[in-house]
């Protein structure tokens, strides 16, 4: 078996949350930018906002403080208030990359007085390929070195 | 632990870091890590194994030797920190749906 056929595991996490399915869907979807941490940006000037359009189709995306766009991906399935899929397209140098297609499953399922909400980050294979590109970069500036100045930020909080 | 907890936890150790660092480079064998740093090769294997562990390292035979190397897809830090990442998004969403639990 080659490196490439390794399939990681994907992201889960989940969170209990005391109201019902219908709000939490509606706070997750179109009060995206209520709660979304503002540090959480991928575009080249500080974040105003952080929007998704609420259909299949639709566009994930954040606008700067100088009105600058930068898209982090789109909404994939829309299944109020059950389940929303998102495709995420930031890759690990933290741009958007249209062709990286890794997905954000979110489920919301009515539990005693309140709503599981299920997130798993899927196909994280892709970012795999995009990852030994940026490490195979002469410019180690980008990619592991970048992400160690992240982990160095976490570790310190 | 969760894999941000383990990734951190490993990563925050500045020798363990500098063992990283090395390998982000290209693959090493352990008495290649342990050259130009203040530590013993049996330290450098101990720094590894907890690498490994955490899923940021991963180790293979070439020839008579091992050879350490950062995780083939480099998923183990990015796996770690997107489990951070989206932990950090979920508590905020929490707080703000349970706002006004209509």
């Amino acid at each position: 078996m080659t490196a490439a056929q390794i399939k990681p595991a994907p992201v889960r996490r989940s969170v209990f949350v005391k109201c019902s399915p219908e709000h939490a869907f509606e706070v997750f979807t179109a009060g995206f930018d209520r709660w979304w941490p503002k540090g959480h940006s991928v575009g080249s000037t500080p974040q105003r906002a952080a929007l998704m359009e609420l259909k299949a189709g639709g566009r994930w995306y954040e606008i700067g403080e100088d009105g600058s766009e930068t898209q982090w991906g789109k909404v994939m399935i829309w299944e109020p208030p059950h389940r929303v899929v998102l495709v995420w397209s930031v890759d690990p140098d933290w741009n958007c990359d249209p062709n990286l297609h890794t997905e954000v499953e979110v489920r919301f399922t009515p539990e005693g007085g309140g709503v599981r909400v299920d997130l798993e980050h899927r196909n994280l294979e892709a970012f795999g390929a995009r990852a030994e590109e940026v490490r195979a970069k002469i410019d180690n500036e980008k990619g592991w070195n970048s992400l160690l100045k992240m982990f160095a930020a976490q570790a310190e909080l | 632990m969760t894999n941000a907890d383990r990734a951190l936890s490993a990563i925050a150790d500045p020798t363990r870091r500098q063992v990283f660092e090395r390998l982000a480079a290209g693959p090493r064998s352990v008495g290649e890590l342990a050259e130009g740093l203040p530590v013993s090769r049996p330290a450098v294997s101990q720094h590894l194994k907890v690498l490994k562990e955490a899923g940021l390292v991963a180790d293979r035979a070439e020839g008579t030797r091992r050879v350490y190397e950062i995780d083939p897809h480099g998923l183990g830090a990015l796996r770690a920190w997107l489990d951070q990442f989206w932990g950090e998004a979920l508590a905020a969403f929490k707080a703000e749906a349970e706002k006004d639990p209509s």
